[in-house]
């Protein structure tokens, strides 16, 4: 029998309680240590690492091509932003020039990948919440677009569309049809789940004040993306270091000023809009022509020095950190992601709310486990 | 035939037995027929299709999963007090099978009728909290003592609204027996003189039971799976059959105070009777499938400050009006 080590609390009116690695509510293999005083939340210690693959030390072995499959896995929810952010940076470090089609193509691929992104998390949030239901109504219209990107890309979650240069494959008039038609159909299902989800009393209940982030927190820990939105400050990569042509795209950045479950729940039911004003404006736009660089070096030797990157993922920046010393393997590659910086708040942002609280919090702040330990 | 089963009957012991017999198999399948009607509910509202695969429209899913649960080992944890562990399941099941007999389902058709069974139903029902509380205790683990704290709670909490809302009706008929709350309905059903205290008493019925939005006790996403986190096989079945059980009870408790009981044109008085009683858990499990789950401190400041004061408002109305008409 193997002995179990408990953490035992110094005084007797106060309790540690595990939650995780094995919990409903985690989102994987997540184990917060929950210090306890009844109800209450008194402090909590998030212990990462069970999905720990090491990522960026097999970077660090092989060469950049090769490390390409990785990427869409470090975060499997919106693995084609991922994947495509390290293909950009790859171009950015050797000035390849990336033909028009393909820019347009990964446009429209990375923000359908972002929608089904928060599709997955109004669908797992409501669970964490107790609403059993929508979680299935997300997922039915996440699998429009994962039947879309399955057909060209010929993946379904772990996509390894981007090519140094380009994309794999070119898309066809069909593909054009069903994202237009999954345009007009989504934009009528947006106020359906507002008005169902969003605007259920309950819901509101649990979500309001709940989990405000103290504003020092912002700088401390550098927060990025929906959590820092819901903060009143609109700062998006997309916007603020436009990468590929996001730069010739109109969209808004939505921000909210309370900073709690709340505002970060309709801060990603408005980026659901606006992404489906940039496909719309993509598809609108899309040229003709070649969709893979006609001059990309076989061995990529990237000049000796430091090479930083960042895009704006689902959940908030992405940052691919490389470190080159001129050979065609990575000296260093470092990859920053939001999720990491959500989870390393949540002592300060937790404390004082209740045990039904921590999993509302959790939940708003999308959590990948897998991405957190890389 | 009939002859023989009077005999039968007129014989003290010999009805006690087919009593309960009788109340236990309909309380079995009648639990696996909601298990079942949940799940294909559920789907549909999910725009799934739930189960298809045993019998015609999944009808023996639960047979199947019945016999699971029953070839399965039973299984005890090292760490639990043993015969609190033991003893929960069958107090939190035992109280259901007493209750059962006390109600009237049509004129002729009542097991037992006390003059005071409103006032037995409603202190047996709440024996069941002791059996929670007995199991989450027993179980020596935190996701279950915290289950068991919040559902020793909660119950506490909404048994006053409930009990509140019962008691304008009482007032009404001057009746504490179920058959003559029930046969007091002759012209309209009471839903329509007493509203408030038929919402009240719904909403107060749904926690009782621990059902969704109310199911903090065994709130999956947070604690695991509440009072019951360390049982599996049959102590497990047992636990989930109680619940189906008390929402039986409940909405049957409902049907006689509010609806009329076995009242209703056409149909013969005990199919008006099922009806209703089914009705009425429909609408339970629609609340369950449409709504998130309330915070803990939420749901007892609900029972507190919206519910109680209601309901005494609602008493304190009716007994005046009665008073002065």
């Amino acid at each position: 029998m193997s002995e179990t080590i408990e953490i035992v609390a110094e005084d007797r009116d106060t309790y540690y309680m595990n939650m995780g690695p094995q919990h409903p509510s985690t989102h994987g293999v997540l184990r917060l240590v929950l210090h306890l005083d009844g109800e209450t939340i008194i402090d909590v210690d998030p212990v990462i690492g069970y999905g720990h693959r090491a990522h960026e030390k097999m970077a660090e072995n092989r060469d950049y091509l090769q490390f390409l499959p990785n990427t869409s896995r470090v975060d499997y929810l919106s693995g084609m932003i991922y994947n495509l952010a390290y293909c950009q940076a790859i171009e950015k470090i050797l000035d390849i020039e990336v033909p028009e089609r393909a820019e347009y193509i990964r446009i429209i691929a990375g923000e359908l990948n972002r929608i089904s992104s928060h599709l997955l998390w109004l669908g797992t949030y409501l669970l964490d919440l107790g609403g059993i239901t929508p979680f299935l109504y997300g997922f039915d219209d996440r699998e429009k677009i994962l039947d879309i990107l399955d057909r060209v890309t010929g993946s379904r979650l772990t996509y390894s569309y981007g090519r140094f240069g380009g994309v794999t494959m070119d898309v066809d008039d069909i593909f054009l049809r069903q994202t237009t038609e999954f345009i007009e159909y989504f934009k009528g299902r947006i106020p359906v789940f507002e008005e169902l989800v969003i605007g259920n009393v309950i819901f509101q209940e649990r979500t309001k004040g709940v989990g405000i982030f103290p504003r020092d927190l912002i700088q401390h820990y550098a927060l990025s993306g929906p959590s820092l939105r819901a903060m009143g400050i609109a700062a998006d990569v997309r916007k603020d270091e436009p990468y590929g042509i996001y730069d010739r795209f109109e969209f808004e950045v939505p921000t909210q000023q309370a900073g709690d479950c709340f505002a970060r729940s309709l801060i990603r039911m408005e980026e659901m809009r606006q992404s489906l004003k940039i496909i719309a404006q993509a598809l609108r736009d899309i040229p003709s022509g070649p969709i893979m660089a006609a001059k990309v070096p076989k061995r990529l030797r990237p000049p000796a020095g430091q090479y930083c990157f960042s895009v704006e993922s689902a959940r908030g920046r992405y940052q691919h950190y490389i470190v080159s010393d001129g050979s065609d393997v990575p000296f260093r590659h470092k990859l920053t992601t939001p999720s990491f910086v959500n989870v390393s708040t949540m002592s300060k942002v937790m404390a004082g709310n209740m045990l039904s609280d921590a999993v509302a919090i959790l939940g708003s702040i999308d959590i990948v486990v897998p991405e957190i330990d890389r | 035939m009939e002859r023989d089963l009077v005999v039968i009957l007129e014989n003290p012991w010999l009805a006690i037995v087919a009593a309960i017999a009788g109340i236990m198999g309909y309380l079995t399948i009648n639990a696996m027929m909601l298990i079942w009607l949940e799940r294909k509910l559920s789907a549909r509202i999910q725009r799934r299709l739930g189960p298809t695969e045993h019998g015609p429209f999944g009808l023996l899913q639960s047979v199947a999963d019945m016999g699971k649960l029953l070839s399965k080992e039973l299984l005890t944890p090292d760490h639990v007090h043993k015969p609190l562990y033991l003893a929960a399941p069958v107090l939190v099941f035992m109280p259901v099978i007493a209750l059962c007999s006390l109600f009237p389902i049509s004129p002729n058709w009542v097991f037992h009728d006390f003059d005071v069974a409103l006032v037995l139903l409603l202190a047996i029902g709440s024996i069941n909290i002791v059996g929670i509380f007995i199991a989450g205790w027993g179980s020596n683990n935190k996701y279950a003592l915290l289950g068991a704290v919040r559902s020793v709670a909660q119950n506490i909490s909404y048994e006053i609204p409930l009990i509140l809302s019962v008691i304008p009706i009482v007032l009404l008929t001057g009746s504490l027996s179920l058959y003559g709350i029930a046969a007091a309905q002759t012209s309209y059903p009471f839903l329509l003189v007493q509203p408030l205290a038929a919402i009240i008493f719904i909403i107060a019925a749904t926690a009782e039971t621990n059902r969704a939005p109310f199911d903090i006790p065994e709130a999956e996403s947070e604690i695991v799976a509440g009072f019951h986190t360390e049982y599996s096989g049959m102590r497990f079945a047992l636990f989930f059959f109680a619940e189906y059980s008390n929402m039986i009870i409940m909405c049957a408790l409902a049907t006689v105070l509010f609806l009329g009981g076995w009242r209703g044109p056409f149909l013969p008085g005990f199919a008006w009777f099922f009806i209703k009683v089914y009705a009425l858990i429909v609408l339970m499990m629609w609340f369950r499938w449409t709504f998130p789950r309330l915070r803990f401190d939420q749901l007892m400041s609900f029972a507190w400050i919206v519910l109680v004061p209601l309901a005494i408002i609602n008493l304190l109305l009716t007994a005046v009006v009665i008073k002065l008409f």
